[in-house]
């Protein structure tokens, strides 16, 4: 499939925006923790799980989603929430525990919930994947053409609500998409020794699905499967998984020793950068200079500093606000 | 000779692998326990001592592993199992609540299930409502599992050692706060003199932390430390705190509990997990049935108000007991 341009560059735009978010909080998450680190110090305090790496996965999914198809997601929220449109001061502000963050400071990095991208997510692994059936059945049941999709990481691929999930879907011929974002790792443990099979795309089978594998660097491998899947979806003619193989560059979260990794592995994985895959594929084209990408970099930058600009002088909420919202 | 000192985490690392060294039926189970040597240190060095028949990093299936524990429980294994955080227990809950509690009684005692589930707990640092619960009340409210809650590294040596070759499922929770984690703020009550030779600590046995004449403090883990704090800043004010460290919820020692009420004639119950119908109702209500007579003041309760646990730290700082807010509501107490 011979992509436009246009298409190209706002998959690279995305990517490079992602990645911008990811790396300044990265950089932020550590003031005020060191020299001794104290996960409970400093402006973003609390666990903290980045998506650099994996950005092909968000960017060449979210490409083919309206912003009123429900999308949920993981412990590892950014990239996807970020390639499906939030507002991005109201979710810096989140990450930051502001008043004007997504749910006023209450959620966190872990659980951001935008309802104008239909977005949701969460701590729990696996929590979120029944939800996108949930939606699904509720497209269903109105005679809509939205489509669910949910994001979820190999590790999760072994829990019950995966396996449930997914076969309610199949049973019920829902129109959502099961995104398996295979970087590897589960925390330290590797897929080889939590998973019966070598793919979680052969589980598709299992259910009666369509399930493929794709290179999850590659922003155009997964773009393309996504848009089968996608479409076939919107089509009424119900669910199919997408295994998207992809490294994670920054541990499991901020401060992991990576004790388990193999000596190389890291180094020869950032050859394989999806800014510098989509990258070469757009120079290849003439369809990107190293002048414009320098400032597709500066425009993210910018970017990324107004929403850090306002959340920094977002005013956090009151203590006596933890009692409010506990009910509808 | 100086004083071997530990930390929470390695105190309970140790206590297994002696257990282990000492009872081939013991091995250990969960997410990143082998090599990473679990999330917060419990399992250290465990893997290089046993090996991974021993040690098995489990995939995030935590109804299978919990419930295979039952299984091999049933067939004279002592398992150790870790629920990374008990905001997950969720996934396992059939097994935890309806399995493990209930089997041995509902065999009429023919099966016993001889396993420890241990489970890190509590909050403070920002992990807002999914990773930063405590939640001990809601198992202690389902008859059939002993709970266990220590607050220092002697404790929790004792403790899970007495839990591991004790017949019943045991539920071991232990704070983050007070594990003693270098990259968790820094507690200097983590860290303490623990015996390298064996040694149990009686289920049941609640310790009197600090002697008082105005009050009794009831507490455990973390809070016995935030506790202990108010109480110095108390003295400084005059008044006198018991601080009581109940180390397990099943079995109570309800006769500590209440000897100390008949002697201070006031009680404030700090609970780190949620306010209604747990901990602090439950010990509220055994002072009223057992020593209404000699109250002066009606009980005190602090705990986290009947809401999640948010994520932005002054909200946070509202929900989770405080060093202040006990000096204050002690204040309160005594006052009235
Ligand atoms: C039910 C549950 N079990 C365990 C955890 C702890 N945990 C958080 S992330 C994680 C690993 C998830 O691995 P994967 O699904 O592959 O996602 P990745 O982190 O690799 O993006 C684990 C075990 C959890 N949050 N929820
Ligand atoms: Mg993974």
């Amino acid at each position: 499939m011979a992509l436009e341009k246009e298409t190209l560059l706002n998959l690279y735009r995305n990517i490079v925006l992602i990645r911008t978010f990811e790396e300044r909080v990265g950089e932020m998450y550590y003031e005020d923790k060191l020299p001794a680190f104290d996960i409970a110090a400093g402006p973003i305090p609390g666990e903290m799980h980045l998506y650099s790496g994996q950005e092909a996965v968000a960017a060449g999914v979210c490409a083919h989603l309206r912003p009123d198809d429900p999308v949920t997601s993981t412990h590892r929220p950014h990239g996807h929430l970020i390639a499906k449109g939030v507002d991005l001061n109201a979710m810096m502000a989140e990450i930051f525990g502001k008043k004007t963050g997504l749910c006023q400071g209450k959620g966190g990095h872990m659980h951001l919930f935008d309802p104008a991208t239909h977005f949701g997510c969460g701590g729990i692994v696996g929590g979120g994947i029944p939800h996108a059936v949930g939606a699904a059945l509720a497209i269903k049941k109105r005679h809509e053409d939205r489509v669910a999709v949910s994001f979820f990481g190999e590790g999760a691929a072994n829990i019950g609500a995966f396996h449930e999930s997914i076969n309610l879907a199949a049973v019920w011929k829902l129109p959502v998409v099961f995104v398996v974002e295979d970087n590897l790792y589960a925390i330290s443990v590797p897929k080889e020794a939590s998973t019966s099979v070598r793919s979680n795309a052969e589980r598709g089978a299992a259910y009666g699905i369509p399930a493929v594998q794709v290179d999850g660097q590659n922003a155009v491998a997964v773009y393309e499967a996504a848009k089968e899947a996608i479409d076939r979806a919107r089509r009424g003619e119900g669910p199919s998984l997408i295994e998207a193989i992809c490294y994670r560059f920054r541990g499991h979260f901020e401060g992991d020793a990576e004790g388990y990794l193999g000596a190389d592995e890291k180094s020869t994985w950032k050859e394989k950068d999806p800014i510098n895959i989509l990258g070469a594929q757009l120079k290849e084209q003439g369809w990107l200079t190293d002048a414009e990408a320098e400032a597709i970099q500066a425009e993210m930058t910018r970017r990324v500093a107004a929403a850090e600009t306002f959340a920094r002088e977002s005013p956090y909420p009151a203590p006596e606000e933890a009692l409010e919202n506990l009910f509808a | 000779m100086t004083e071997r000192l530990l930390t929470t985490s390695k105190a309970i690392a140790e206590a297994i692998a002696q257990e282990m060294e000492r009872d081939d039926s013991v091995f250990v189970m969960g997410e990143d326990i082998g090599a990473y040597g679990g999330i917060f240190g419990a399992t250290e060095g465990l893997l290089q001592k046993f090996g991974p028949e021993r040690v098995m990093d489990t995939p995030i299936s935590e109804m299978g592993f919990i419930g295979a524990a039952v299984g091999a429980a049933t067939e004279g294994m002592r398992p150790i199992v870790e629920l990374m955080f008990v905001d997950f227990f969720g996934a396992a809950m059939d097994q935890i609540y309806n399995q493990m509690a209930k089997i041995p009684y509902m065999s009429g005692g023919n099966t016993k299930v001889p396993m420890v589930l241990m489970t890190a707990i509590g909050g403070s640092y920002s992990d807002a409502a999914q990773h930063s619960q405590c939640l001990y009340g809601l198992f202690a409210h389902t008859p059939g599992i002993k709970i266990v809650v220590p607050s220092s590294p002697y404790d929790a040596k004792g403790l899970m050692t007495q839990a591991i070759r004790d017949d019943s499922p045991v539920m071991f929770f232990f704070h983050k706060g007070v594990q003693g984690l270098g990259w968790m703020t820094p507690n200097p009550r983590a860290t303490a003199h623990v015996p390298e030779e064996s040694y149990t600590i009686p289920f049941g046995q609640a310790d009197v932390k600090r002697q008082g004449q105005d009050l009794t403090i009831l507490t455990v883990s973390l809070m016995v430390h935030r506790s202990l704090d108010a109480a110095e800043k108390l003295a400084e004010q005059g008044i006198s705190a018991e601080v009581i460290d109940l180390r397990t919820l099943v079995p109570l020692d309800r006769e500590t509990i209440v000897n100390s009420v008949k002697k201070t004639h006031r009680v404030l119950v700090v609970d780190e997990d949620y306010l209604s119908y747990g901990m602090s109702g439950e010990l509220t209500a055994i002072v009223a049935e057992e020593a209404l007579d000699y109250l002066d003041a009606a009980p005190k309760r602090l705990a986290v108000p009947d809401v999640p646990i948010p994520y932005s730290r002054p909200m946070e700082k509202y929900v989770i007991p405080t060093v202040d807010r006990i000096v204050a509501t002690a204040k309160e107490l005594v006052e009235s």
